[in-house]
């Protein structure tokens, strides 16, 4: 009896469980759905849960419209090369906090993690003023700009470097390494899986990265993804056909990404969690 | 180190040694320090010297005015909404997500299978991007074609106005926000939970110490630590909402921008609709000086036993 209770609260959480991964799932469902389905069956009242006659029009019609895949190479262009440099700047830093000595090194270090507890949105106005002074306004260089350094980075690149043995790097030295060598040859492959990780975590911000790209992009060439697909939207509000399937456009790959990837990116963005 | 040739030798060695690397420091450093200084610093003291000023981008004169602008804020009431507003969203959103955070972690610790799953579908609304997140929902609101007044209206309810009635739509935000955060909080717990040794919770069950109490006196204790770290970012990110409410209140399906204003949102429009660059840096102060002060408090507040 006993046991047959036990049993039946165990399957009740999990009832509940589930009916919270439906209430996840059930947003980006109804939009891939949606996107298929006609102009006129996506306003039925009662809505229909499966397209009746699926169709690629309102992907045609994002596609005529605006410029979608320039935006998506945009995203990628400045969420990879944001990634690359973060990683430079990081692992170097963050090598040269974890080994080597200077002075006002703790100071210094302090400084920088400060910074993090300072959100983007809180000097994005003077941030702005620089980068327009500068004549940066409207290119690549302005939006990925803010990006090029992480705080969080240089940290998690001392916690790796700190973890390595001295020994080993002075054994590269006395085989003739110099400081750059010992760091390619020594610190770099030791710290493939903080560095995957520190990837993952740069790529998504790029990516998601909104209000910035908003205000210092003007010409369409230039938006990305997401600061395109909001004028989309906003222009054709209405449309919900061509507005679901430009967002499909933009999700899919995202979530076939996440699904290769899902223990990594879990815990590439769990390790952000490690630095309190 | 004995005097002897060799020992000289060795000791130059050393030196040329120290000095290659300090060499090498300097030469990653003193780039760091610069882009630090552009990247961060400058423009973060930046704020504070447009906030004493009279600064707008059109007009070309721009006068100190001291604390002027701190001033205006107090008598402004789309600001002053706007603080309201956004007080009322951190509150909610950091409670109800860092809450059932922790629920979910705490059924979701055993690692299994069908866990893994469940962590990849309350994962995939942090990992999608807000601006496609916000439009769904969008969608998922509107007050004739969406989904959501369907489900009530068919259960016998009458349909509601999520976006557009004003009363309603801050909250309707909300949840969105909420569904969009909860996966992330839970992992940062799930990372908590596991770094507990099983050991503690053997011997306290030896003592007697389940379910609720091994909760309260092992758990809770242990997880001090990462659930404060979580209320922080929680409350920092939340008070800088600004994209959710950018996208759900443009076009004509949006909600009044008057009814769900935030203060990234009162403060992008100052800037970069307005061009009151000083203005709009005067509440970036009180924003950040708002969202210190939070900080703090919770720091002492779970900081009250020593771990």
């Amino acid at each position: 009896m006993n046991k047959q209770i036990r049993k039946i609260a165990k399957k009740w959480y999990h009832i509940i469980l589930m009916l919270g991964v439906v209430l996840m799932l059930f947003p980006f469902v109804w939009m891939l759905l949606s996107s298929f389905k006609t102009e006129q069956e996506i306003l039925f009242v009662p809505p229909t849960f499966f397209p009746k006659s699926p169709t690629w029009n309102n992907f045609v019609s994002v596609c005529n419209r605006i410029p979608i895949f320039r935006y998506f190479i945009n995203s990628v262009l400045v969420s990879v090369i944001s990634t690359v440099c973060v990683l430079i700047t990081s692992a170097f830093a963050g090598t040269v906090f974890a080994k080597y000595d200077f002075p006002y090194k703790n100071t210094l270090f302090m400084i920088i993690l400060g910074t993090t507890m300072v959100p983007f949105e809180c000097y994005m106005i003077p941030f702005y003023l620089m980068i327009s002074k500068a004549g940066l306004i409207d290119t690549y260089t302005g939006i990925i700009a803010p990006l090029v350094i992480t705080s969080f980075g240089i940290f998690l690149m001392r916690q790796q470097a700190g973890s390595i043995p001295n020994d080993l790097m002075d054994a590269a030295r006395i085989d003739g390494c110099n400081e750059l060598r010992v760091f390619l040859n020594v610190v770099l492959p030791l710290s493939k899986s903080a560095l995957a990780a520190l990837a993952i975590f740069s790529f998504m911000f790029g990516w998601a990265f909104f209000v910035w790209p908003l205000i210092i992009t003007n010409s369409s060439e230039l938006f990305v993804l997401e600061v395109g697909l909001t004028m989309f939207q906003n222009q054709y509000t209405v449309e919900y056909g061509p507005v679901m399937a430009g967002t499909a456009i933009s999700v899919v790959p995202l979530i076939i990404v996440f699904m290769f990837f899902r223990r990594h990116i879990i815990s590439g963005m769990a390790m952000s969690g490690m630095k309190s | 180190m004995p005097k002897t040739s060799t020992g000289t030798k060795f000791k130059y060695k050393i030196k040329g040694l120290e000095r290659r690397k300090f060499r090498f420091a300097m030469a990653v450093m003193i780039p760091t320090v610069i882009l630090y200084l552009v990247l961060r610093i400058i423009p973060i003291l930046g704020t504070f010297y447009l906030s004493l000023h009279r600064w707008n981008l059109i007009k070309p004169y721009r006068p100190f005015i001291g604390l002027q602008n701190f001033a205006k804020i107090f008598e402004d009431k789309t600001f002053g909404v706007a603080l309201v507003n956004t007080t009322i969203f951190t509150i909610i959103v950091v409670l109800v997500s860092v809450i059932l955070a922790l629920l979910l972690a705490l059924a979701l610790k055993k690692k299994s299978r069908i866990g893994s799953f469940y962590e990849f579908a309350y994962f995939l609304p942090f990992v999608i991007p807000m601006v496609p997140v916000s439009i769904i929902w969008k969608w998922l609101y509107d007050r004739t074609y969406g989904v959501i007044n369907f489900v009530l209206t068919s259960m016998g309810l009458k349909a509601v106005g999520w976006l557009t009635d004003p009363d309603i739509a801050l909250y309707s935000i909300i949840i969105m926000s909420i569904w969009k955060v909860l996966g992330y909080y839970m992992v940062l717990f799930l990372v908590g939970l596991r770094n507990i040794p099983e050991q503690y919770y053997e011997a306290a069950a030896v003592d007697g110490a389940v379910g609720w109490n091994s909760f309260r006196h092992i758990t809770f204790p242990l997880l001090k630590r990462m659930t404060l770290y979580i209320c922080v970012i929680a409350t920092i990110q939340a008070f800088n909402v600004f994209t959710q409410v950018y996208v759900m209140t443009t076009g004509t399906q949006g909600a009044p921008a008057a009814a769900v204003r935030v203060l990234v949102y009162e403060i992008y429009q100052n800037g970069f609709r307005y061009f009151k660059m000083g203005y709009a840096s005067a509440q970036v102060v009180v924003l950040f000086a708002i969202v210190m002060i939070i900080s703090l408090l919770q720091f002492k507040f779970f900081k009250t036993e020593d771990y």
